[in-house]
Protein backbone atom coordinates (compact mmCIF):
# COMPACT_ATOMS: atom_id res chain seq x y z
CA UNK A 1 0.00 0.00 0.00
CA UNK A 2 3.00 2.43 1.37
CA UNK A 3 4.67 1.67 -1.95
CA UNK A 4 1.37 2.13 -4.20
CA UNK A 5 0.78 5.50 -2.70
CA UNK A 6 4.74 6.56 -3.62
CA UNK A 7 4.01 5.84 -6.98
CA UNK A 8 0.82 7.32 -6.99
CA UNK A 9 1.42 10.58 -5.39
CA UNK A 10 4.09 11.76 -7.68
CA UNK A 11 2.24 10.66 -10.60
CA UNK A 12 -0.96 12.41 -9.64
CA UNK A 13 1.26 15.92 -8.94
CA UNK A 14 2.81 15.51 -12.50
CA UNK A 15 -0.98 15.10 -13.88
CA UNK A 16 -2.15 18.38 -11.92
CA UNK A 17 1.04 19.97 -13.11
CA UNK A 18 0.46 19.08 -16.43
CA UNK A 19 -3.16 19.91 -16.57
CA UNK A 20 -2.04 23.75 -15.18
CA UNK A 21 0.84 23.67 -17.68
CA UNK A 22 -1.32 23.05 -20.65
CA UNK A 23 -3.99 25.37 -19.84
CA UNK A 24 -1.14 28.18 -19.09
CA UNK A 25 0.26 27.38 -22.11
CA UNK A 26 -2.67 27.43 -24.24
CA UNK A 27 -4.13 30.75 -22.86
CA UNK A 28 0.24 31.95 -23.63
CA UNK A 29 -0.14 30.78 -27.44
CA UNK A 30 -3.44 31.82 -28.36
CA UNK A 31 -2.28 35.50 -27.12
CA UNK A 32 1.59 35.27 -28.83
CA UNK A 33 -0.35 33.78 -32.00
CA UNK A 34 -2.79 36.34 -32.47
CA UNK A 35 -0.19 39.06 -31.25
CA UNK A 36 2.53 37.48 -33.77
CA UNK A 37 -0.58 37.42 -36.47
CA UNK A 38 -1.52 41.09 -36.12
CA UNK A 39 2.28 42.10 -35.70
CA UNK A 40 3.14 40.76 -39.00
CA UNK A 41 0.01 42.17 -40.59
CA UNK A 42 1.24 45.38 -39.17
CA UNK A 43 -1.86 45.85 -36.61
CA UNK A 44 -2.09 45.30 -32.60
CA UNK A 45 -3.72 42.39 -32.77
CA UNK A 46 -5.82 42.15 -29.02
CA UNK A 47 -5.28 45.50 -27.67
CA UNK A 48 -8.14 46.17 -25.66
CA UNK A 49 -9.17 43.73 -22.53
CA UNK A 50 -6.08 44.23 -20.49
CA UNK A 51 -2.81 45.64 -20.91
CA UNK A 52 -1.80 45.08 -24.49
CA UNK A 53 -4.90 43.19 -25.01
CA UNK A 54 -3.00 40.24 -22.27
CA UNK A 55 -6.05 39.22 -20.48
CA UNK A 56 -7.86 38.24 -24.08
CA UNK A 57 -7.47 34.95 -24.59
CA UNK A 58 -8.98 34.06 -20.62
CA UNK A 59 -12.15 36.34 -21.72
CA UNK A 60 -12.50 34.43 -24.92
CA UNK A 61 -11.64 31.19 -22.45
CA UNK A 62 -14.81 32.02 -19.92
CA UNK A 63 -17.23 33.07 -23.10
CA UNK A 64 -16.53 29.80 -24.69
CA UNK A 65 -17.16 28.29 -21.01
CA UNK A 66 -20.40 29.90 -20.77
CA UNK A 67 -21.73 29.27 -23.94
CA UNK A 68 -24.62 25.99 -24.58
CA UNK A 69 -23.63 23.10 -25.53
CA UNK A 70 -25.38 22.04 -28.48
CA UNK A 71 -25.48 18.64 -30.33
CA UNK A 72 -26.24 18.78 -33.71
CA UNK A 73 -29.67 16.70 -34.80
CA UNK A 74 -29.08 12.89 -35.92
CA UNK A 75 -26.04 13.28 -34.68
CA UNK A 76 -24.46 10.42 -32.48
CA UNK A 77 -24.28 12.05 -29.33
CA UNK A 78 -21.86 9.60 -27.65
CA UNK A 79 -19.45 9.73 -29.92
CA UNK A 80 -19.80 13.32 -30.78
CA UNK A 81 -19.30 14.11 -27.04
CA UNK A 82 -16.35 11.35 -26.52
CA UNK A 83 -14.16 13.06 -29.72
CA UNK A 84 -13.19 15.72 -27.38
CA UNK A 85 -12.78 14.14 -24.46
CA UNK A 86 -10.44 11.63 -26.41
CA UNK A 87 -8.32 14.13 -28.00
CA UNK A 88 -7.57 16.07 -24.75
CA UNK A 89 -6.97 13.36 -22.16
CA UNK A 90 -3.97 11.76 -24.17
CA UNK A 91 -2.39 15.08 -24.29
CA UNK A 92 -1.85 15.40 -20.75
CA UNK A 93 -0.69 11.75 -21.01
CA UNK A 94 2.06 12.88 -23.37
CA UNK A 95 3.43 15.81 -20.69
CA UNK A 96 4.57 12.97 -18.26
CA UNK A 97 7.83 11.20 -19.84
CA UNK A 98 9.06 14.33 -21.43
CA UNK A 99 11.93 15.54 -18.75
CA UNK A 100 11.68 19.61 -18.28
CA UNK A 101 14.36 19.63 -15.88
CA UNK A 102 16.45 17.37 -14.09
CA UNK A 103 14.09 16.45 -11.22
CA UNK A 104 11.16 18.66 -13.35
CA UNK A 105 10.10 14.88 -14.85
CA UNK A 106 6.41 13.55 -14.52
CA UNK A 107 7.61 10.27 -15.01
CA UNK A 108 10.78 8.38 -15.42
CA UNK A 109 10.01 5.22 -18.13
CA UNK A 110 12.42 3.72 -20.29
CA UNK A 111 10.00 3.63 -23.09
CA UNK A 112 9.08 7.54 -23.37
CA UNK A 113 9.57 8.20 -26.96
CA UNK A 114 6.97 4.97 -27.95
CA UNK A 115 4.75 6.30 -25.27
CA UNK A 116 4.31 9.71 -27.30
CA UNK A 117 4.50 8.05 -30.72
CA UNK A 118 1.66 5.89 -29.08
CA UNK A 119 -0.62 8.64 -27.86
CA UNK A 120 -0.34 10.80 -30.04
CA UNK A 121 -2.57 8.93 -32.49
CA UNK A 122 -5.40 8.85 -30.39
CA UNK A 123 -5.76 12.43 -32.10
CA UNK A 124 -6.29 10.96 -35.16
CA UNK A 125 -9.14 9.10 -33.81
CA UNK A 126 -10.68 11.64 -31.81
CA UNK A 127 -11.14 13.85 -35.00
CA UNK A 128 -12.43 10.88 -37.17
CA UNK A 129 -14.71 10.21 -34.43
CA UNK A 130 -15.60 14.29 -34.04
CA UNK A 131 -16.18 14.50 -37.62
CA UNK A 132 -18.10 11.49 -38.19
CA UNK A 133 -21.05 11.86 -35.15
CA UNK A 134 -20.91 15.71 -36.10
CA UNK A 135 -23.63 13.75 -38.96
CA UNK A 136 -22.01 16.89 -41.05
CA UNK A 137 -20.54 16.93 -44.44
CA UNK A 138 -17.28 19.63 -43.81
CA UNK A 139 -16.93 17.42 -40.53
CA UNK A 140 -16.58 13.96 -42.50
CA UNK A 141 -14.34 15.36 -45.18
CA UNK A 142 -12.10 17.37 -42.28
CA UNK A 143 -11.63 14.39 -40.60
CA UNK A 144 -11.03 12.38 -43.60
CA UNK A 145 -8.21 14.77 -44.45
CA UNK A 146 -7.21 15.07 -41.25
CA UNK A 147 -6.93 10.87 -40.74
CA UNK A 148 -4.84 10.43 -44.15
CA UNK A 149 -2.61 13.15 -43.53
CA UNK A 150 -1.93 12.96 -39.72
CA UNK A 151 -1.39 8.42 -40.86
CA UNK A 152 0.77 9.58 -43.65
CA UNK A 153 2.77 11.96 -41.40
CA UNK A 154 3.31 9.61 -38.43
CA UNK A 155 5.75 7.45 -40.74
CA UNK A 156 8.87 9.74 -41.50
CA UNK A 157 7.86 11.38 -37.81
CA UNK A 158 8.41 7.87 -36.10
CA UNK A 159 11.55 7.03 -38.75
CA UNK A 160 13.76 10.41 -37.62
CA UNK A 161 12.84 9.31 -34.50
CA UNK A 162 14.19 5.78 -35.22
CA UNK A 163 17.24 7.50 -36.01
CA UNK A 164 17.85 9.12 -32.91
CA UNK A 165 17.47 6.20 -30.83
CA UNK A 166 19.36 3.92 -33.04
CA UNK A 167 22.15 6.32 -32.48
CA UNK A 168 21.57 6.81 -28.54
CA UNK A 169 19.85 2.79 -27.77
CA UNK A 170 17.49 4.38 -25.89
CA UNK A 171 13.78 5.43 -26.05
CA UNK A 172 13.88 7.00 -23.00
CA UNK A 173 14.29 10.84 -23.27
CA UNK A 174 15.64 11.43 -20.21
CA UNK A 175 18.79 9.14 -21.15
CA UNK A 176 18.76 10.56 -25.01
CA UNK A 177 18.83 14.09 -22.93
CA UNK A 178 21.71 13.07 -20.68
CA UNK A 179 23.96 12.28 -23.91
CA UNK A 180 24.05 15.60 -25.14
CA UNK A 181 24.94 17.13 -21.83
CA UNK A 182 28.13 19.31 -22.14
CA UNK A 183 28.02 22.34 -24.50
CA UNK A 184 26.18 23.02 -27.97
CA UNK A 185 27.94 20.76 -29.88
CA UNK A 186 26.53 17.57 -28.06
CA UNK A 187 23.82 18.33 -29.72
CA UNK A 188 22.21 15.59 -31.88
CA UNK A 189 21.08 18.30 -34.37
CA UNK A 190 24.77 18.51 -35.63
CA UNK A 191 24.55 14.63 -36.21
CA UNK A 192 21.29 14.32 -37.37
CA UNK A 193 20.65 17.43 -39.37
CA UNK A 194 18.39 15.66 -42.41
CA UNK A 195 16.28 14.44 -39.51
CA UNK A 196 15.60 17.55 -37.65
CA UNK A 197 14.78 18.88 -40.81
CA UNK A 198 11.95 16.13 -41.51
CA UNK A 199 11.00 16.34 -37.61
CA UNK A 200 10.18 19.95 -38.06
CA UNK A 201 8.14 19.26 -41.27
CA UNK A 202 6.29 16.41 -40.11
CA UNK A 203 5.36 18.33 -36.61
CA UNK A 204 3.60 20.66 -38.94
CA UNK A 205 2.08 18.14 -40.28
CA UNK A 206 1.34 15.60 -37.15
CA UNK A 207 -0.32 19.33 -35.63
CA UNK A 208 -2.62 20.27 -38.44
CA UNK A 209 -1.07 23.33 -38.25
CA UNK A 210 -0.56 25.82 -41.11
CA UNK A 211 0.55 25.38 -44.10
CA UNK A 212 -0.53 22.11 -43.48
CA UNK A 213 -3.92 22.55 -41.49
CA UNK A 214 -6.37 21.12 -44.64
CA UNK A 215 -8.47 19.55 -41.41
CA UNK A 216 -9.66 22.85 -40.52
CA UNK A 217 -9.22 24.88 -43.83
CA UNK A 218 -11.57 27.76 -42.61
CA UNK A 219 -11.85 29.02 -46.50
CA UNK A 220 -13.01 25.54 -47.77
CA UNK A 221 -14.69 23.70 -45.08
CA UNK A 222 -15.68 26.22 -42.29
CA UNK A 223 -13.85 24.75 -39.53
CA UNK A 224 -13.12 21.33 -40.85
CA UNK A 225 -14.24 18.44 -37.94
CA UNK A 226 -15.01 20.76 -35.17
CA UNK A 227 -17.37 22.85 -37.44
CA UNK A 228 -20.84 21.95 -35.21
CA UNK A 229 -18.96 21.86 -31.53
CA UNK A 230 -19.90 24.88 -29.88
CA UNK A 231 -18.70 25.92 -25.94
CA UNK A 232 -16.19 23.79 -24.52
CA UNK A 233 -16.90 21.02 -27.00
CA UNK A 234 -14.58 23.44 -29.07
CA UNK A 235 -12.43 24.78 -26.48
CA UNK A 236 -11.02 21.37 -25.70
CA UNK A 237 -9.94 20.65 -28.91
CA UNK A 238 -8.27 24.05 -29.32
CA UNK A 239 -6.71 23.19 -25.95
CA UNK A 240 -5.88 19.93 -27.49
CA UNK A 241 -4.43 21.12 -30.81
CA UNK A 242 -2.03 23.81 -28.27
CA UNK A 243 -1.23 21.00 -26.40
CA UNK A 244 0.26 18.54 -29.08
CA UNK A 245 2.21 21.57 -30.16
CA UNK A 246 3.81 22.20 -26.61
CA UNK A 247 4.40 18.31 -26.79
CA UNK A 248 6.03 18.07 -30.48
CA UNK A 249 8.06 21.10 -29.88
CA UNK A 250 9.57 19.83 -26.42
CA UNK A 251 10.31 16.42 -27.66
CA UNK A 252 12.05 17.98 -30.48
CA UNK A 253 14.17 20.31 -28.19
CA UNK A 254 14.74 17.35 -26.45
CA UNK A 255 15.62 14.71 -29.47
CA UNK A 256 17.36 17.32 -31.31
CA UNK A 257 18.49 20.47 -28.96
CA UNK A 258 19.75 18.75 -25.91
CA UNK A 259 16.76 19.48 -23.82
CA UNK A 260 17.16 20.96 -20.57
CA UNK A 261 21.31 21.22 -21.32
CA UNK A 262 22.64 25.06 -21.97
CA UNK A 263 24.40 25.61 -25.08
CA UNK A 264 27.29 26.54 -22.79
CA UNK A 265 28.77 23.57 -20.31
CA UNK A 266 27.67 24.65 -16.56
CA UNK A 267 24.35 26.08 -17.11
CA UNK A 268 21.60 23.99 -17.21
CA UNK A 269 18.20 23.92 -15.94
CA UNK A 270 14.30 23.93 -16.88
CA UNK A 271 14.90 27.41 -17.94
CA UNK A 272 16.67 25.72 -21.32
CA UNK A 273 14.17 23.59 -22.08
CA UNK A 274 11.21 26.56 -21.61
CA UNK A 275 13.50 29.03 -24.23
CA UNK A 276 13.81 26.17 -26.78
CA UNK A 277 10.66 24.64 -26.76
CA UNK A 278 9.10 28.07 -26.83
CA UNK A 279 11.79 29.03 -29.64
CA UNK A 280 10.33 26.25 -31.87
CA UNK A 281 6.84 27.59 -30.52
CA UNK A 282 7.50 30.83 -32.54
CA UNK A 283 8.39 29.08 -35.58
CA UNK A 284 5.88 26.98 -35.96
CA UNK A 285 3.75 31.00 -34.92
CA UNK A 286 5.89 32.67 -37.61
CA UNK A 287 5.24 30.03 -40.25
CA UNK A 288 1.64 29.59 -39.80
CA UNK A 289 1.44 33.60 -40.82
CA UNK A 290 4.08 33.56 -43.82
CA UNK A 291 3.16 30.24 -45.71
CA UNK A 292 -0.07 29.47 -47.45
CA UNK A 293 -1.88 26.68 -46.85
CA UNK A 294 -1.18 23.67 -49.42
CA UNK A 295 -3.00 21.54 -51.97
CA UNK A 296 -3.81 17.98 -50.36
CA UNK A 297 -2.10 16.12 -52.96
CA UNK A 298 0.66 18.64 -52.69
CA UNK A 299 0.43 17.82 -48.79
CA UNK A 300 0.43 14.26 -49.47
CA UNK A 301 3.38 14.25 -52.28
CA UNK A 302 5.85 16.26 -49.84
CA UNK A 303 4.83 13.45 -47.64
CA UNK A 304 5.01 10.19 -49.62
CA UNK A 305 7.87 11.26 -52.35
CA UNK A 306 10.10 13.39 -50.13
CA UNK A 307 9.51 12.78 -46.27
CA UNK A 308 9.47 9.22 -46.33
CA UNK A 309 12.09 8.18 -49.22
CA UNK A 310 14.38 10.88 -47.22
CA UNK A 311 13.66 9.50 -44.01
CA UNK A 312 14.10 5.99 -44.61
CA UNK A 313 17.49 6.88 -46.50
CA UNK A 314 19.08 8.52 -42.69
CA UNK A 315 17.86 5.77 -40.96
CA UNK A 316 19.89 3.64 -43.31
CA UNK A 317 22.65 5.43 -43.21
CA UNK A 318 22.26 6.42 -39.54
CA UNK A 319 22.49 1.91 -38.96
CA UNK A 320 24.88 2.07 -41.14
CA UNK A 321 27.64 4.45 -39.56
CA UNK A 322 26.55 2.99 -36.09
CA UNK A 323 27.42 -0.39 -37.64
CA UNK A 324 30.50 0.46 -38.84
CA UNK B 1 19.43 13.73 -66.08
CA UNK B 2 17.47 16.64 -67.37
CA UNK B 3 14.26 15.23 -65.73
CA UNK B 4 16.63 14.02 -62.51
CA UNK B 5 17.58 18.00 -62.42
CA UNK B 6 13.98 19.63 -62.55
CA UNK B 7 12.04 17.17 -60.25
CA UNK B 8 14.46 16.52 -57.66
CA UNK B 9 17.27 19.30 -58.06
CA UNK B 10 14.92 21.83 -58.43
CA UNK B 11 12.74 21.40 -55.83
CA UNK B 12 15.24 21.44 -52.97
CA UNK B 13 16.57 24.83 -54.49
CA UNK B 14 13.22 26.18 -54.04
CA UNK B 15 12.81 25.44 -50.37
CA UNK B 16 14.75 28.59 -50.27
CA UNK B 17 11.93 30.48 -51.54
CA UNK B 18 10.49 29.18 -47.93
CA UNK B 19 13.37 31.17 -46.05
CA UNK B 20 12.53 34.22 -48.22
CA UNK B 21 9.24 34.40 -47.20
CA UNK B 22 9.69 34.32 -43.47
CA UNK B 23 12.60 36.95 -44.16
CA UNK B 24 9.50 39.06 -45.68
CA UNK B 25 7.23 38.49 -42.46
CA UNK B 26 9.92 38.80 -40.33
CA UNK B 27 10.59 42.01 -41.54
CA UNK B 28 6.76 43.55 -41.56
CA UNK B 29 6.35 42.12 -37.67
CA UNK B 30 9.66 44.46 -36.86
CA UNK B 31 7.84 47.26 -38.25
CA UNK B 32 5.74 49.89 -37.00
CA UNK B 33 1.93 49.51 -36.91
CA UNK B 34 -0.40 51.28 -39.16
CA UNK B 35 -2.93 50.93 -38.08
CA UNK B 36 -4.93 53.99 -35.71
CA UNK B 37 -6.74 53.25 -32.36
CA UNK B 38 -9.45 54.91 -33.21
CA UNK B 39 -11.09 56.01 -29.23
CA UNK B 40 -7.60 57.04 -28.51
CA UNK B 41 -6.09 58.36 -31.61
CA UNK B 42 -7.76 59.71 -34.71
CA UNK B 43 -6.76 59.77 -38.55
CA UNK B 44 -4.15 62.60 -39.18
CA UNK B 45 -5.64 65.51 -41.62
CA UNK B 46 -3.36 64.14 -44.49
CA UNK B 47 -5.26 60.29 -44.64
CA UNK B 48 -8.56 62.41 -43.36
CA UNK B 49 -8.23 64.36 -47.05
CA UNK B 50 -8.38 61.21 -49.00
CA UNK B 51 -11.62 59.28 -47.32
CA UNK B 52 -14.26 59.16 -49.41
CA UNK B 53 -17.56 59.37 -46.85
CA UNK B 54 -21.07 60.69 -47.67
CA UNK B 55 -21.72 63.49 -50.41
CA UNK B 56 -21.66 66.73 -49.51
CA UNK B 57 -22.22 70.29 -51.66
CA UNK B 58 -19.52 72.44 -52.50
CA UNK B 59 -20.14 76.30 -51.64
CA UNK B 60 -19.55 79.52 -53.60
CA UNK B 61 -15.86 80.48 -53.22
CA UNK B 62 -17.71 83.63 -51.90
CA UNK B 63 -20.21 82.63 -50.27
CA UNK B 64 -19.26 79.51 -49.03
CA UNK B 65 -23.48 78.92 -47.36
CA UNK B 66 -24.54 79.51 -51.00
CA UNK B 67 -23.90 76.19 -53.07
CA UNK B 68 -22.53 76.11 -56.21
CA UNK B 69 -25.71 73.76 -57.39
CA UNK B 70 -27.97 74.86 -60.70
CA UNK B 71 -30.69 72.40 -59.86
CA UNK B 72 -29.80 71.30 -63.28
CA UNK B 73 -31.21 67.39 -61.66
CA UNK B 74 -28.35 66.04 -63.57
CA UNK B 75 -27.58 63.91 -60.28
CA UNK B 76 -30.98 62.86 -59.51
CA UNK B 77 -31.40 61.86 -62.65
CA UNK B 78 -27.79 59.75 -62.89
CA UNK B 79 -28.07 58.20 -59.21
CA UNK B 80 -28.69 54.64 -59.62
CA UNK B 81 -29.85 54.25 -56.18
CA UNK B 82 -32.28 56.94 -56.30
CA UNK B 83 -31.20 58.64 -53.15
CA UNK B 84 -30.77 62.38 -53.74
CA UNK B 85 -33.99 64.67 -53.87
CA UNK B 86 -33.92 68.08 -55.40
CA UNK B 87 -36.32 70.55 -54.89
CA UNK B 88 -36.18 73.59 -57.34
CA UNK B 89 -36.80 77.05 -55.99
CA UNK B 90 -40.23 78.44 -57.86
CA UNK B 91 -40.00 82.20 -59.72
CA UNK B 92 -40.90 84.45 -57.16
CA UNK B 93 -44.07 86.32 -57.14
CA UNK B 94 -43.42 89.63 -59.32
CA UNK B 95 -43.60 93.21 -57.21
CA UNK B 96 -45.90 95.60 -58.35
CA UNK B 97 -43.51 97.36 -60.17
CA UNK B 98 -42.39 94.44 -62.36
CA UNK B 99 -45.74 93.64 -62.79
CA UNK B 100 -46.64 97.61 -63.88
CA UNK B 101 -43.55 96.90 -66.37
CA UNK B 102 -44.88 93.37 -67.37
CA UNK B 103 -47.93 94.94 -68.35
CA UNK B 104 -46.15 97.85 -70.09
CA UNK B 105 -43.83 95.54 -72.28
CA UNK B 106 -47.38 93.47 -73.17
CA UNK B 107 -49.11 96.61 -74.11
CA UNK B 108 -46.17 97.62 -76.26
CA UNK B 109 -45.60 94.10 -78.04
CA UNK B 110 -42.64 93.56 -76.66
CA UNK B 111 -40.96 90.74 -75.08
CA UNK B 112 -42.74 89.93 -71.41
CA UNK B 113 -39.28 89.61 -68.81
CA UNK B 114 -41.01 87.46 -66.15
CA UNK B 115 -38.53 87.32 -62.53
CA UNK B 116 -36.85 84.12 -63.65
CA UNK B 117 -36.36 81.56 -60.75
CA UNK B 118 -33.28 81.35 -58.33
CA UNK B 119 -30.81 78.64 -59.77
CA UNK B 120 -29.79 77.30 -56.36
CA UNK B 121 -32.01 74.59 -55.02
CA UNK B 122 -34.68 75.22 -52.66
CA UNK B 123 -34.40 71.68 -50.81
CA UNK B 124 -31.42 69.25 -51.12
CA UNK B 125 -31.86 65.69 -49.32
CA UNK B 126 -29.42 62.87 -49.29
CA UNK B 127 -30.82 59.71 -48.57
CA UNK B 128 -27.16 57.48 -46.65
CA UNK B 129 -28.91 54.84 -46.35
CA UNK B 130 -29.72 54.28 -49.95
CA UNK B 131 -26.12 55.53 -51.61
CA UNK B 132 -23.95 53.14 -53.08
CA UNK B 133 -20.91 55.57 -52.97
CA UNK B 134 -20.49 55.18 -56.74
CA UNK B 135 -19.24 58.98 -57.48
CA UNK B 136 -21.85 59.44 -60.36
CA UNK B 137 -23.86 62.24 -59.00
CA UNK B 138 -19.95 63.81 -58.43
CA UNK B 139 -19.07 62.87 -61.93
CA UNK B 140 -22.09 64.28 -63.90
CA UNK B 141 -22.88 67.66 -61.84
CA UNK B 142 -21.91 70.12 -64.49
CA UNK B 143 -21.11 72.93 -61.93
CA UNK B 144 -18.70 70.47 -59.65
CA UNK B 145 -20.96 71.51 -56.57
CA UNK B 146 -20.56 68.05 -54.86
CA UNK B 147 -17.83 66.06 -53.49
CA UNK B 148 -16.73 63.14 -51.63
CA UNK B 149 -17.22 64.43 -47.37
CA UNK B 150 -14.52 63.32 -45.17
CA UNK B 151 -17.03 62.97 -42.41
CA UNK B 152 -15.51 60.25 -40.75
CA UNK B 153 -16.68 59.52 -37.32
CA UNK B 154 -20.29 60.09 -37.83
CA UNK B 155 -22.74 58.30 -35.97
CA UNK B 156 -26.16 57.74 -36.67
CA UNK B 157 -28.51 56.08 -34.15
CA UNK B 158 -31.51 56.01 -36.97
CA UNK B 159 -32.66 55.75 -40.08
CA UNK B 160 -34.08 59.26 -40.13
CA UNK B 161 -30.76 60.95 -39.09
CA UNK B 162 -29.02 59.55 -42.18
CA UNK B 163 -31.16 61.31 -44.11
CA UNK B 164 -29.22 64.27 -44.15
CA UNK B 165 -30.43 67.81 -45.51
CA UNK B 166 -27.26 68.84 -47.65
CA UNK B 167 -28.20 72.47 -47.38
CA UNK B 168 -28.31 72.80 -43.68
CA UNK B 169 -24.70 70.91 -43.64
CA UNK B 170 -23.52 73.33 -46.01
CA UNK B 171 -24.71 76.12 -43.79
CA UNK B 172 -23.31 74.61 -40.81
CA UNK B 173 -19.60 73.99 -42.36
CA UNK B 174 -19.76 77.42 -43.33
CA UNK B 175 -20.51 79.22 -40.02
CA UNK B 176 -18.13 76.39 -38.41
CA UNK B 177 -15.03 77.79 -41.51
CA UNK B 178 -15.84 81.42 -40.11
CA UNK B 179 -14.95 80.47 -36.60
CA UNK B 180 -12.40 78.08 -37.37
CA UNK B 181 -11.02 77.44 -33.79
CA UNK B 182 -13.21 75.35 -31.88
CA UNK B 183 -13.41 72.70 -34.94
CA UNK B 184 -10.06 71.12 -34.35
CA UNK B 185 -10.05 70.93 -30.74
CA UNK B 186 -13.76 69.40 -30.97
CA UNK B 187 -12.50 66.08 -32.79
CA UNK B 188 -10.12 64.69 -30.27
CA UNK B 189 -12.15 66.08 -27.28
CA UNK B 190 -15.77 64.03 -28.57
CA UNK B 191 -13.78 61.27 -29.10
CA UNK B 192 -12.57 60.77 -26.03
CA UNK B 193 -15.73 60.70 -24.62
CA UNK B 194 -16.78 58.54 -27.00
CA UNK B 195 -13.98 56.09 -25.33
Amino acid sequence: MNAFLQNLIPLVIAMVGAMVWLGLNALVLVYCERKFAGHIQRRPGPFEVGPHGAIQPLIDGLKLMSKQLLTPDNADAILYWLAPILSMIPVLLLFMPIPYGPVLTGMEVNLGLLLILAFSSFNGLAVILAGWASNNKWGVLGAARAVSQTVAYEIPLLLTVLAISFMTGTLSLTEITSMQAGHIGNWFIWKQPLAFIIFIIAMFGETNRAPFDLAEAESELTAGFHTEYSSMGFGLFFMAEYGYMVVMCSVCSVLFLGGFHGPIPGIEGWWWMLVKTYALLFVMIWARWTFPRVRFDQLLNINWKWLLPLATFNLLATALIIKL
Amino acid sequence: MGKFKENVIQPILDCWSLIVGLKITGKYFCKPLITVHYPRQVIDDENLATYGGHIELIGKPKDPAMPKCISCMMCVTNCPSKCLKVVKQKAPKPTPEQEAAMAAAKEAGEKVVKPKAPKNPLKFTYDYTLCSLCGTCIDNCPVKSLKFSNNMYWVATSRKEMNIDLLARLKEQATELSVPAPKTEAKPAAAEKEA
